[in-house]
């Protein structure tokens, strides 16, 4: 062993030198972002005029003018309106969102049962958030629970009949209710049908895989309201006569078959991208083919395609919207409703309602897919090339 | 795995192809013990829900007397909200048993759509609305050449106004919607200068513009519009039960036998009430439909007679305050006419 | 090798039937096939039931039949005298027209938004990052309708039209343009603009040939402009002004004359460009980025400026990358004009749901549409991928 020499190692750090003038502060910051040459100015420019056009007048109508509070469509219309505002007044009339904000989370169920609907979404969401948050254990319970044993307490919870309930009888359901109701089944549904549809598609089976092709380009290749359309008008004449068919359900139905469609394309995608050694492997092994695909493939598969599923599934919750064309009430339908309500209408009725839906699904839409990008980097195993 | 599941599935489905299909509407009815009925999305007068869900209108008052009839309870009936695309499939394909849901009786319904009209509920007409305090001098429909009209889709009415504009050689501009209330939001927006409906329908939607006074209905009717409940083609016995359900409450306002006065009729020595009521000894009225011999009694104590329910929905007790009109018993000049119940 | 196929061979046909896969395979094909074929025997069978007893008559026969409607925007002729079949046609026609200006706008906002994304300017960047995350996020109907009720409706009424420029008009009944009305010989400025195209076509192809073979450089897009706008106008101005106005005018109702384009229209294409607009924006950024930095280096490298570079490296790879996503986007913007339905805007699916209701004919209007759309995503997807070949990366 030979001492080494390391005096010219330093043994304490130096101390940290402030970053460049000309690179710090707001200045520099200013001048490379936005002002780094003529064009660069021009854009900023033009960009500012834009923000301040659009900026002001939306917070002095959301905020600043907003009405907060009120009975009926006076405080939200002018005098000439037949209202209390000066005239050229323009505000939002949250009054209004306020007044029917039971109304959009419920629609017309009935008020003595509604905390139904909370305890649901009590337990919807003490399950869905253990479900999402990567650290709590036991998820293969917890999923269970969620896709299994809740479906059928929501819905005894929710439609009643048994168990003491009062029955509640979908066409009462409205609102928020509904929008997120559709959403879970549409979500819930679509997944596992997905997966079998793209499984399908790349089977060896002909006829399977005719099946599969053609149901899914069927579907992917109409509009979603003409499945709605079919599901509504037609779907009677297709079953024996006398058969009932609950509303709601057929809207559920249409839009999970359609989303699933989607959804098999995208596994599909994924499937395609697993090299052709993991299936060989898989069968070197000896496992059959549900084991194969179970263990092997999709594990594999369905991390690569995560923004793309739930893209499918914000594709999915923006559509349920379609369902007020066949005359169902969801957060929009009623929404959309009450714009004809006599008591409240003015011309910023509709704009202020709307501007409360769309903020709602926003939020929902926003939210997956901040959740996604979340995911998508805690599951990231650094395979990519 | 999935193969199999088809597999299964598909001889569920087959099992289920052998069940057999009933014909007949009333023993299905018995034995899910209540009436569905096919009403409109919301026509206030006609079929509407209030604010606790519960539905009312002169529709709704027929399907409850049906109900009544059938199994003295007035509430034995589940309504399904139909726009009017929906309707005629609802009907068709038995999602409903009865349609109760301002439908004009034309021939085309009657045969092409496999359809059977069992009477008319409100003999209506087509007219017009404008906004007087937008339209001033305008108090004719003759005067409306090239302005925008809003109606609703798919239904005659629609129709009917394209005939008329044409006949008259005038200009228009339509403008359609699908839903009564995208229709009522955009005439109260000020999107079209003219609405075109039932007249009847007019009424009660001026009561939901946001200032009613404004509005006025212009004096033309342009078409006849007899409004009634629609049953299927091909059962005959819940067909008759339904028109005479019909004939039964004209004939109780004809004979005077209202809801007040339903229990003193049941004493009644008159032999028109005792037929009617089902009172007379040996009767076989009743049973020969179908139902009971009290039907007619069953309905009156529930629902009141015709009069009561027109009164009580759609004219002087209602915000609609549509007179009689038409609507009155012939022997008041009308063309409600009862057929006899002997 | 040879052992081990030999013991394959040999042990080939003592597998049990049950798990020789092959066998397996059939079985369950033709348990997928009966069970498929009972069940649309089933619907096929309930639905001849069904319709029986209803007495609906099917077959094709009904659009023959006179439509009694009127449709309030039409590109050809008609009248409530018209048929049901030509009903369809104006309804599909509508679609086609909202369809395909709805992609005009919003390949271009949608261009220039995406580009915006990749902008080293903070503030731009930002705006165009709100844009996306704002529009993506919200349904499309909920797009529509804040276009009609929160914007259009709320415009004055005719009365108090807003006045624009060159005799335009704006207001709760739509957007009025005056109309042009063409003298005679305005044939033959339309003959000038083609024999200009004809000519640009030439220069253009003449102006290629010569840089390949000397090196020399052509204005081409000067020239062609030139000619384009020059023909015309020269015929314009020798046929002595062909051209007059027709210019909308209030009358008692409404604003009379002139070109109106309705506010279902207005608001239909507008939601449809902007919601669009917002994926392809995010298609866009994601295929410039798609292509390799050291492409740009490279083209600095060979001395081509920053324009040439965009156009000739950049753009050609990206739109490899950008055309598969896009054409899906065009797709779903044409099937989203379906939701016309809830504003009045007469499209297929209205005019369709209007005959289905005057006739009954439900599985014949339904067939139609499906028939429709199917047949436009597969022409629409059908030519995008004749285009993505043509792009394709041509291997040697």
């Amino acid at each position: 062993m030979q001492e080494h020499d390391l005096s010219f190692v330093r043994a304490q750090m130096a101390a940290v030198e402030p970053p460049p003038v000309a690179e710090h502060g707001i200045g520099p910051w200013l001048r490379k972002n936005l002002f780094a040459n003529v064009t660069d100015t021009v854009f900023t420019i033009i960009g500012l005029v834009l923000v301040v056009m659009i900026v002001p007048p939306l917070v002095e109508w959301a905020f600043i003018n907003a009405q907060w509070s009120g009975t009926d469509r006076t405080v939200c219309a002018t005098i000439a309106q037949g209202g209390i505002q000066p005239d050229g007044w323009s505000g939002a009339c949250w009054a209004f969102v306020e007044a029917k904000f039971q109304q959009f989370m419920f629609g017309r169920y009935p008020i003595d049962e509604r905390w139904r609907v909370y305890l649901t979404g009590v337990l919807f969401i003490g399950l869905l958030a253990p479900l999402l948050i990567p650290s709590v254990p036991r998820k293969g319970l917890n999923a269970v629970l969620l896709f299994v044993v809740f479906p059928v307490v929501g819905y005894f919870l929710l439609s009643g009949g048994a168990f003491g309930l009062k029955p509640v009888a979908t066409p009462l359901w409205g609102g928020l209710m509904v929008t997120l109701v559709l959403a879970y089944v549409g979500i819930s549904v679509s997944l596992p049908l997905g997966i079998l549809l793209a499984l399908g598609r790349r089977s060896h089976m002909p006829v399977v895989k005719l099946v599969c092709v053609t149901f899914i380009e069927t579907m992917r290749g109409v509009p979603l309201i003409t499945v709605l359309f079919m599901a509504s008008v037609m779907l009677p004449l297709f079953l024996p006569p006398g058969t009932s068919f609950d509303k709601l359900l057929r809207a559920l139905i249409g839009v999970a078959l359609f989303a699933s469609a989607y959804m098999a394309e995208v596994i599909r995608g994924g499937l395609q991208a697993i090299p052709k050694g993991q299936y060989e492997g898989a069968d070197a092994l000896g496992l059959s083919y549900w084991k194969k695909m179970n263990l092997v493939v999709l594990p594999q598969a369905i991390k690569l395609v995560i923004p793309g599923i739930v893209n499918t599934f914000i594709g999915l919750f923006k559509d349920t919207s379609l369902v007020y064309i066949i005359g169902m009430f969801d957060l929009l339908g009623v929404v959309r409703q009450n714009f004809s309500d006599a008591s409240w209408a003015s011309p910023q009725t509709p704009i202020t309602g709307l501007v409360f839906a769309g903020f709602v699904f926003w939020l929902f839409c926003f939210g997956m897919s901040r959740y996604s990008i979340f995911m998508e980097r805690r599951l990231d195993t650094g395979h990519k090339r | 795995m999935k193969t199999i599941l088809k597999a299964l599935l598909g001889s569920a489905v087959v099992a289920l192809l052998a069940a057999p299909a009933s014909a007949a509407t009333l023993d299905d009815v018995k034995a899910k013990g209540h009436i569905q009925c096919g009403v409109s999305t919301g026509l206030a007068g006609f079929s509407a829900p209030d604010n606790a869900g519960n539905w009312t209108g002169l529709d709704v008052d027929f399907c409850r007397a049906v109900a009544a009839a059938v199994f003295d309870d007035p509430n034995a009936v589940q309504f399904t909200p139909l726009s009017a695309k929906e309707r005629f499939t609802a009907l068709q394909s038995g999602e409903v048993d009865l349609l109760s849901r301002n439908t004009t009786w034309t021939i085309s319904r009657d045969t092409a759509l496999g359809l059977n009209f069992a009477g008319v509920t409100y003999y209506d007409g087509q007219g017009f609305m404008i906004n007087a305090k937008k339209l001033q001098g305008i108090n004719s429909a003759l005067q409306l050449s090239g302005a925008a009209v809003c109606v609703q889709a798919g239904t005659t009415t629609e129709l009917n106004l394209a005939d008329y504009f044409k006949a008259n050689n005038m200009e228009y501009n339509p403008v359609v919607f699908e839903k009564l209330e995208e229709v009522n939001t955009a005439y109260d927006s000020g999107r079209c200068d003219v609405y075109t409906t039932d007249q009847s329908g007019l009424y009660a939607i001026r009561l939901t513009l946001s200032s009613p006074d404004d509005h006025i209905v212009l004096p033309e009717i342009i078409s006849k519009e007899p409004l009634g409940p629609v049953v299927r083609h091909g059962d005959d016995q819940w067909f008759d039960i339904v028109k005479w359900v019909y004939y039964a409450l004209l004939n109780a306002e004809e004979l005077g036998v209202s809801q007040a006065n339903i229990e003193e009729s049941m004493n009644s020595d008159k032999p028109d009430v005792r037929r009617l009521l089902g009172t007379e000894d040996g009767t076989k009225l009743g049973s020969d439909l179908g139902l009971t011999n009290d039907w007619a009694a069953r309905v009156i104590k529930h629902v009141g007679n015709y009069g009561e329910m027109f009164e009580r929905n759609v004219g002087a007790d209602s915000p609609l305050k549509i007179s009689r009109g038409v609507n009155a018993l012939w022997t008041k000049g009308g063309l409600q006419y009862g057929m006899p119940i002997r | 090798m040879a052992t081990q196929q030999t013991i394959a061979e040999g042990a080939a046909p003592r597998v049990p039937l049950l798990y020789d896969p092959r066998v397996r395979g059939i079985a369950y094909q033709v348990l997928v096939f009966v069970g498929l074929f009972a069940f649309v025997y089933w619907i096929i069978g309930n639905t001849a039931a069904n319709l029986q007893r209803a007495n609906i008559a099917s077959g094709f026969g009904f659009l023959q039949g006179r439509a009694g409607f009127d449709i309030g925007d039409s590109l050809i002729q008609y009248s409530s005298d018209s048929t049901y079949g030509r009903a369809l046609v104006v309804g599909f026609l509508n679609t086609l027209r909202v369809a395909i200006f709805g992609i005009i706008t919003a390949t271009i906002v949608g261009f220039l938004v995406g580009i915006g994304r990749l902008s080293k300017n903070w503030l731009i960047n930002r705006i165009c990052l709100v844009y996306v995350e704002v529009f993506r996020n919200i349904p499309p109907l909920l797009v529509i309708f804040f276009w009609y009720f929160g914007v259009l409706s709320v415009l004055p009424l005719p009365r108090d039209s807003i006045a624009l420029p060159f005799g335009s008009y704006l207001n709760s009944r739509g957007f009025y343009l005056p109309k042009f009305l063409w003298g005679e010989g305005a044939g033959l400025i339309a003959l000038a603009f083609v024999l200009a195209l004809v000519f640009a076509w030439f220069v253009r192809r003449w102006a290629y040939k010569r840089q390949m073979a000397t090196g020399e450089r052509f204005p081409v897009l000067w020239t062609s402009v030139g000619l384009i706008v020059g023909l015309p106008l020269l015929a314009f101005i020798v046929t002595g002004f062909p051209l007059s106005f027709e210019f909308p005018a209030l009358s008692t109702f409404n604003l009379r004359g002139g070109v109106q384009i309705r506010p279902e229209f207005l608001s239909l294409y507008l939601a449809l460009s902007f919601y669009t607009a917002a994926f392809i924006a995010e298609i866009v950024r994601a295929g410039v980025l798609g292509v390799n930095r050291g492409q740009t280096e490279a083209s600095h490298a060979l001395g081509l400026r920053s324009g040439p570079t965009l156009r000739l490296v950049v753009i050609p790879q990206a739109l490899r990358i950008i055309i598969p996503p896009l054409t899906s986007q065009y797709l779903n913007l044409t099937k989203n004009s379906s939701l016309a339905v809830a504003i009045g805007y007469p499209d297929l699916v209205a005019t369709g749901g209007t005959t289905l209701n005057q006739t009954g004919q439900a599985i014949e209007i339904v067939a139609i549409w499906l028939i429709v759309y199917l047949g436009l995503s597969l022409a629409t997807a059908g030519f995008m991928n004749w285009y993505n070949a043509r792009m394709a990366l041509v291997e040697r």
